[in-house]
């Protein structure tokens, strides 16, 4: 079986975000980065079924070349192969991106093509929830979306997702495109011998191609929201604050 | 004209199905065009009255033989016949995993541009949406324009009010039949399994106690367990917590788990990074016990205490006790 899973290259942002003076990113200066953690799942879950059924595991990602560094974290979980779709630092609108990503598919496609095709839910940083269905929707492969349970039997994808008092089941036949939801599965953690390994895999790195069109959504600008920065009260430093706590339970939040 | 997909529980419209319906009233307010809905299933005829109260001028309920189950494919291909019939420029979902993925499709097969988690949006002079809507879960707002042909949106969860139209509309109700291929069916749900529910869950919590990195171990969230028991609430946990596998992902709150508004949320050995933060921005107060007082949820929280939670929250626990 071979198994894709697309991740997206993101800020790991502490406690407080902070713009660039063009509001046009986040400033990165002193910040790692990282990816969803809908995306870890889906590679750890791209990882396992290919350890159950045999195959092999790929890794792809549309971004800065220092987005090399979300794939060899991928490898280090045991994907097999990584390749980068390379832009300039822009982000591409989620149309350009699915264009790009189902272009590269087709392309690292020869001729046994992907059973499996794994995305997150949503991305980490834009949340369109969309290029999933679009690169589905382009190569003509049944989706489905929000899944927070997999198996994979016989050429058919049993997936589950959470809905109020229960699951919604569905059967659907492979090849399909299945995001996938944090809570799935629990990601490996890498060892230092495979993170080491991973450093030195090669990473094939290729030019994307997508549509141009007009219009279509674009960013304008970002706002960081106006937080509340007012310090708390302080109630007190360990135990000797137990009678103020239970005051406010009582009588400010009244759940006593 | 523009259109807005309605879930709803038997002719009851979902809550989040209303918000959005406030998005596509303003929208259509401001364009001078109609509000119209379209709805899927049993009794969606029985919608007329209450979308009127919000403004719906026609109610579309799709009927075909194979929808009794959801199918996100078949969905989308009947907004798109229902919207092409009617030259519906604009539709509009609920932020919901249906509305999202009906949309999406929608998008996809009309090669139109969606912006989804929208806060606000107006109309500018060339006609294009300026809007604002959030990414990283809501500690970012991004503005942003839409344009095109077709212009596709969801609506953010629990940012437009839920509000009756200023006048009563008496809306058409009529039945729509959709052509629906085969193929439109491989995406079905199969079957629903109702889960095994027990305890209150975190969305719904009055009062949930978090714990954090800082809670050291799975056994020290027996602490939390009791505070919560006592305070009839539920335990909830940071991804910290939860990635060192002393708690299911099911207790996570945040960016990528539950999100929660209790009356009160007390966090217990949490830092505050925002992607945990955004998942309990519905909490009316927030109490922090940290032993850092640089920490950031103690800068965003209404009190805090300062000291170690395992000597905390056990003396709180007796008190507490006693107290009943
Ligand atoms: C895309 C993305 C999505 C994410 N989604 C989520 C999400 O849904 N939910 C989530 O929680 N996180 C999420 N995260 C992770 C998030 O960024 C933080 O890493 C995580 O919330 C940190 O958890 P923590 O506060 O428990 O741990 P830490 O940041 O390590 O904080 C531990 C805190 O405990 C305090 N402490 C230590 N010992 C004690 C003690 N004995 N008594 C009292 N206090 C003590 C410390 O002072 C510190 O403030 C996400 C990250 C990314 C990139
Ligand atoms: N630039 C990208 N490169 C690779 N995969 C991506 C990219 N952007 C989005 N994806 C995938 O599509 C999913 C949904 O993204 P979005 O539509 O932005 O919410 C993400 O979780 C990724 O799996």
């Amino acid at each position: 079986m071979k198994v894709l899973a697309c991740l997206k290259r993101v800020p790991n942002t502490g406690a407080k975000i902070v713009l660039t003076e063009d509001e046009q990113r986040i400033d990165t200066s002193g910040l790692g980065f990282t990816m969803s953690p809908h995306e870890e799942c889906a590679i750890e879950e791209a990882v396992a079924q290919v350890e159950t059924h045999g195959g092999s595991a790929h890794l792809l990602t549309l971004g800065p070349p220092e987005a090399d560094e979300q794939l060899r974290t991928g490898l280090a979980m045991q994907a097999d192969e990584a390749t980068l779709l390379e832009t300039d630092d822009e982000e591409w609108s989620p149309r350009a991106t699915a264009d790009a990503l189902a272009d590269g598919i087709d392309r690292l496609d020869d001729d046994e093509g992907f059973d499996l095709l794994l995305f997150g839910n949503e991305s980490a940083d834009a949340a369109n929830y969309q290029v999933a269905v679009r690169v589905a929707s382009e190569l003509g492969y049944p989706c489905v979306t929000g899944i927070k349970d997999l198996e994979v039997e016989d050429g058919t994808a049993i997936a589950r997702r959470e809905v109020s008092g229960g699951e919604e089941v569905y059967e659907v036949d492979l090849p399909a495109v299945v995001t996938v939801k944090e809570g799935l599965n629990e990601p490996r953690y890498a060892s230092m011998r495979a993170k080491m390994q991973a450093r030195r895999q090669e990473i094939e790195s290729v030019e994307p191609r997508a549509e141009t069109r007009a219009g279509g959504l674009e960013k304008v600008r970002l706002e960081a929201p106006e937080t509340d920065d007012s310090p708390a009260e302080i109630l007190g430093e360990g135990p000797e604050a137990v009678p103020k706590i239970v005051e406010i339970l009582a009588e400010e939040v009244e759940v006593v | 004209m523009i259109l807005a997909l309605v879930e709803h529980d038997e002719g009851a419209p979902e809550e989040l199905s209303l918000e959005s319906l406030a998005m596509a009233r303003e929208l259509a307010t401001a364009e001078g065009d109609s509000l119209e809905a379209v709805a899927f299933g049993d009794e969606a005829d029985a919608l007329g009255d209450e979308l009127g109260e919000h403004g719906v001028e026609a109610v579309y309920c799709v009927a075909h033989d194979r929808l009794e189950r959801y199918a996100p494919d078949a969905w989308a291909e009947s907004v798109v016949q229902l919207a092409s019939e009617h030259e519906a420029e604009t539709i509009t979902a609920p932020g919901t995993d249906r509305g999202r993925e009906v949309l999406a499709r929608v998008g996809a097969s009309l090669d139109a541009p969606l912006a989804t988690n929208c806060l606000a949006v107006d109309i500018a002079d060339d006609g294009a949406y300026e809007l604002r809507r959030n990414r990283w879960g809501g500690s970012l707002i991004e503005h942003a324009r839409l344009d095109g042909e077709h212009k596709l949106l969801t609506a953010a969860e629990h940012e437009f009010p839920i509000e009756p139209a200023a006048s009563t509309t008496e809306p058409s109700v009529s039945t729509f039949e959709p052509d629906l291929e085969d193929d439109l069916f491989a995406v079905q749900v199969d079957r629903v399994e109702s889960g095994d529910e027990e305890g209150i869950p975190l969305g719904e919590a009055r009062v949930v106690v978090g714990g954090g990195r800082g809670v050291g171990n799975a056994e020290d969230y027996d602490q939390l367990e009791e505070l919560a028991e006592l305070l009839g609430g539920t335990v909830g946990a940071s991804r910290a917590a939860v990635n060192e596998g002393w708690r299911p992902h099911d207790d996570q709150v945040g960016q990528t788990g539950a999100k929660i508004s209790p009356d009160i949320y007390i966090a217990c050995g949490i830092s505050g990074a925002v992607q945990h933060m955004v998942g309990c921005k519905g909490a009316d107060t927030l109490l922090a016990i940290n032993t850092d007082p640089e920490a950031a949820i103690v800068q965003k929280a209404d009190w805090a205490v300062i000291g170690d939670l395992h000597e905390v929250v056990p003396e709180l626990n007796e008190a507490l006790r006693d107290a009943s």
